[in-house]
């Protein structure tokens, strides 16, 4: 199946080299394939590419190029998911994905490759089996204590601190065989969203597009069975209706191989017992009908002289969440036209900063909390624009190239479609641990969130 | 795993399926899945609808990887129910977008792919979920390109109005290869949708931007061709824009316009004249060859205007024209005016537009056996066109050094092409003759068997093991049907082959192949004793023999 294995950092330097079947005819295949992927026309696929009597498809993941070779014509999805599947695993070993990591656990990575394939077939790639045959440490780099002073206060009294785990927490190596007493026990549940969102010039939406994630990374030993609640007001589909209100709805719903779902159906309990690392639990979508409002609106205002080139954008940003919530890490990009020359603000508060940058105005706001707005002044000077030639010398049509406008952001402690989890619970307690930690967040992001103007 | 040869299958398989080890780890699922395929070819409607029920529940499996590849058995399997190949492609259509809207890209591309490959056999199946195909700014230019060919496809009446909103916001995109390609596409749509279309290139006409508008006249030039009913649209659109228009290809359609169709263009010449007096600082030729036919057309409806500038066109063309292609061209105009003014008509008023030429480039819709069994594979990701130009290319380079395990594809790809060329050399028109696909049950092929004594029988030299799948590949492009094969490696190894002739003579043959491996013994019975059948009969079947162990060699 696969010919040859290799990890590449970004700027093309082998880090993983693993030939399965020696039939590499002795070129250096990763040098081809760097040069092949740089080399490539800008409207074919780097996905698969073919050279020369061998097919390359690549996924790019931290930065970093894994791929693998084959001859024979193979199912790409499969092929795809070997590949996200060993970055996963490969982040379970080593804590995270990074060229870093790569480097100071080089032989631990063989080892892993050793064992999920053999002569270019798959093995397998299940972190229960892989336990029992890598005997390799995981090198961090630096090792984890636990007495981390942030989760500590003056005096041992517990701060508040404490009830936020530490972000370096997840990125632990999860998988490995130090049976360290002291070890933590814990279990993060994400409940993650992407929010696809166009809306059109108008302010209508034209498109809503929810795509939910439950995720699970554990550290506890595996077998330990736990059990997820979800709102009991979840339903799938059209016509489902439970409880009195209109409920928490989303169109489709899959679910990992290994969930228990007896208790689904009545009571919207999840039951599983995870191996450890990550796990992808369950799989949502939705579209068009959230219960919630759009988080942001924008009210954009253009002028335009033709005549001297000034080019005047008002932007208003208001923010629909409710007066609890907020949201960070806002950025508003704004393609601008070609030759745009100077940029002056007035934003509204002092926070906020925007630049000017690849033909673009780059708008940044740390935090709006729910139901305020925010609005920026930008003036700027175009001394050659072309646009629509009929319109007087002063317009408030927008110029051609003034674009869509993008916004990124995230929504912490708040999820688009309104799905929370109740509880997780475990039913057994691991033997001679102390009580298990478990975190549990919600977390919605954007994907693609553009305002046309 | 179990192998798939005896006629327990379903009760084999639901022991495969059940198996712990298979069920922890979804890359072995597509594993046994795969083995079904290749393997096994179910004899019977009933066992049919068993295995499909059994293996029902990988379709609802979260890996898009067991979803898909499931989905390909289903079709493969079931491929004399047309209904069932619909329903499963209605519940693949699920995963599929999810996987469209995955957060890699690359999985999002490879389920692009697949998409379009099913649009051509089902081109409503997305048509609902067009707003899924939107592209997004941080997308890379090759998932945009894909989304916008999908929704050229799946346009209908319902989606277009919103569909063309669309692609008209990405026509002034900054990108100016999508730009173009979703002018591109516009105009795909506009062979059913004309009127809408028109009014939204001519409104782009309007921008005055030229990268846009040498595509929007290229794409106007297509449809006048293929839809008549809009040339006068087009033609009241395009006065003006010969300004903006600088690169060739924009230059040549807008040319080829205005030759074709001046009656709605009232200043025809007078842009012509332009064209013409730059002739000497052209120097793309095809633009010179395209002035040439559209003066000379001009100058049949009005002389009076384009006398002088013909004169002079052809005289420069003929004296001091460098490209031999563009002087021949003048040369054949001169001549031909010199024969007088009818001849001249009666070739050059060609018809303006063909719209039978759209019918037959819009590809009717393929049956889904068509492309069944590359689903799921690298050639939807690549294209048909580029996978062909692939192939080829490595059939040619096969005398080169030998990969030390020899490729199944390669080996089928050489023997559709120099098998087929080789076998079909032999006596076909004369009297043998095999009935494709005729199937035997394995009861019926040992009583006959049994029942007949040998015809024939001849050792041939052999080389090495057999695989098993090449042979019977090549045995059924010439109509061979394989009832068993024993495994690669066993000891000794054995086959048995059927054929049955136009006339109803059938051909029962055993490859019988000796331990040491260098002796490939043939007995071939037949049901009634015809000598001159027989020896073609042995003759073709030496021949895809001698190719196989020709090709190891």
């Amino acid at each position: 199946m696969i010919s040859q294995f290799f990890i590449l950092s970004s700027k093309g330097d082998p880090l993983i080299y693993k030939d399965f079947r020696g039939d590499s005819g002795g070129r250096d295949v990763a040098e081809l394939f760097y040069r092949k992927l740089m080399g490539l026309p800008g409207d074919e696929s780097p996905v698969v590419m073919y050279h020369d009597d061998r097919h390359f498809i690549h996924i790019r993941h931290s930065g970093l190029y894994l791929v693998a070779t084959t001859s024979k014509n193979i199912s790409p999805f499969s092929l795809l998911e070997l590949l996200s599947r060993l970055a996963t695993l490969l982040g379970d070993y080593c804590g995270s994905l990074s060229e870093g990591t790569i480097s100071r656990n080089v032989a631990l990575v063989y080892e892993l490759l050793d064992e999920v394939l053999d002569y270019g077939y798959i093995q397998t790639t299940s972190t229960e089996m892989l336990r029992n045959f890598i005997q390799t440490e995981a090198v961090v780099s630096k090792p984890f204590s636990l007495f981390d002073l942030s989760s500590v206060g003056l005096f041992g009294a517990e701060t508040q601190q404490s009830k936020v785990a530490p972000s370096s927490a997840a990125s632990r190596p999860v998988l490995s065989s130090r049976s360290d007493q002291s070890q933590k026990n814990e279990v993060f549940l994400d409940v993650v969203e992407r929010l696809s969102v166009l809306i059109a010039a108008n302010g209508s939406p034209l498109k809503v597009d929810v795509q939910g994630e439950l995720r699970l990374k554990s550290f506890l030993p595996s077998g330990s069975e736990m059990r997820i609640g979800l709102t009991e007001e979840f339903c799938v589909g059209k016509s489902e209706l439970r409880g009195y209100g209109p409920g928490i709805r989303v169109d489709e719903v899959s679910f990992h191989s290994s969930v228990n779902l007896d208790e689904f159906e009545s009571h919207r309990i999840l039951r599983l017992q995870p191996p450890q690392g990550e796990l992808t639990v369950m799989r949502y979508q939705l579209s068009d009908d959230l219960p919630s409002p759009l988080p942001f609106r924008l009210f954009p205002s253009v002028q335009w002289d033709r005549g001297s080139g000034r080019l005047q954008v008002y932007l208003k940003l208001r923010c629909d969440l409710p007066p609890k919530s907020q949201a960070v890490n806002i950025r508003l990009h704004l393609p601008l036209p070609r030759g745009v020359v100077s940029l002056s603000q007035e934003l509204s508060s002092p926070e906020q900063k925007a630049d000017l940058g690849e033909g673009a105005l780059h708008w940044n706001l740390p935090r709006i909390q729910g139901g305020s707005q925010l609005s920026g002044l930008f003036q700027m000077d175009v001394p050659s624009l072309p646009g629509p030639p009929d319109h007087g010398p002063s317009t408030s049509a927008p110029p051609l190239g003034l674009g869509p406008a993008s916004l990124s952001f995230e929504l912490p402690r708040h999820t688009c479609s309104g799905l929370q989890v109740r509880f997780l619970r475990l039913t057994c307690r691991p033997s001679g641990n102390t009580n298990p930690h478990k975190w549990v967040r919600h977390l919605s992001h954007s994907d693609a969130y553009v305002i046309r103007i | 795993m179990p192998y798939f040869g005896s006629e327990d299958v379903v009760k084999e398989l639901k022991k495969a399926l059940c198996n712990p080890h298979i069920q922890a780890d979804r890359l072995r699922y597509r594993n046994v899945i795969q083995r079904v395929i290749r393997y096994h070819l179910p004899p019977n409607e009933e066992e049919l609808f068993d295995i499909l029920n059994l293996l029902d529940s990988f379709l609802k499996s979260s890996s898009p990887g067991v979803v898909i590849g499931a989905t390909k058995l289903f079709l493969i399997l079931a491929k004399k129910f047309p209904h069932v190949q619909t329903d499963v492609l209605v519940r693949v259509k699920g995963p599929l977008l999810a996987a469209c809207s995955s957060e890699s890209r690359e999985l999002c591309f490879v389920a692009l792919c697949h998409v379009r490959q099913i649009l051509h056999s089902l081109p409503g199946h997305f048509s609902s979920h067009y707003k899924k195909f939107f592209c997004s700014y941080w997308e890379p230019h090759y998932i945009k390109l894909q989304k916008v060919e999908v929704l050229c496809e799946l346009v209908n009446d319902e989606n277009v109005q919103q569909v063309l909103e669309e692609l008209r916001g990405y026509c002034t995109d900054v990108s100016v290869d999508f730009a173009q390609a979703s002018i591109f596409a516009i105009g795909n749509i506009a062979r059913t949708y004309t009127d809408q279309c028109v009014q939204i290139l001519t409104e782009l006409l309007g921008l005055r931007q030229e990268h846009i508008t040498t595509v929007v006249v290229q794409t106007f030039r297509d449809l006048v061709w293929l839809c008549p009913q809009c040339t006068e649209a087009v033609c009241q659109a395009l006065p003006g824009c010969e300004e903006n228009i600088q690169d060739n290809e924009g230059r040549q359609a807008l040319i080829w316009i205005l030759g074709n169709h001046e009656e709605g263009i009232p200043n025809a010449p007078y842009v012509l004249e332009d064209f013409a007096e730059n002739a000497k600082s052209e120097t793309f030729p095809a633009v010179k060859m395209e002035l040439l036919t559209a003066l000379l057309r001009l100058f049949l409806s009005r002389p009076a205007e384009c006398q002088d500038m013909l004169g002079r066109l052809l005289y420069y063309c003929i004296e001091e024209e460098k490209d031999m292609a563009v002087r021949d061209r003048g040369l054949f105009y001169y001549r031909l005016l010199l024969l007088g003014i009818d001849d001249v008509k009666r070739i050059l008023c060609s018809p303006k537009s063909d719209p039978s030429l759209g019918l037959l480039e819009d590809q009717p819709e393929r049956p889904v056996n068509s492309w069944a069994s590359d689903f799921n594979t690298l050639v939807p990701v690549y294209g048909k066109a580029h996978w062909a130009t692939i192939f080829k290319h490595q059939g040619t380079d096969h005398c080169g050094p030998e990969l030390p395990h020899t490729n199944f594809s390669y080996a089928r790809q050489l023997i559709s092409e120099e098998n087929k060329e080789r076998v079909q050399e032999l006596p076909d028109s004369e009297a043998l003759m095999l009935i494709p696909n005729c199937q035997f049950t394995a009861e019926y092929f040992e009583k006959t068997w049994l029942s007949l004594e040998v015809a024939h029988q001849q050792i041939l030299p052999w080389q090495g093991e057999v695989h098993p799948d090449t042979l019977q590949m090549a045995l059924q492009v010439v109509n061979i049907q394989t009832i068993a094969m024993s495994r690669v490696g066993a000891q000794p190894w054995k086959a048995y082959l059927s054929a049955q002739d136009a006339t109803g003579c059938l051909f029962l043959t055993e490859l019988l192949l000796e331990p040491g491996n260098s002796k490939m013994q043939i007995s071939v019975k037949q049901s009634e004793t015809r000598t001159e059948i027989l020896s073609r009969f042995i003759s073709v079947l030496e021949t895809v023999i001698g190719t196989i162990g020709d090709m190891k060699s």
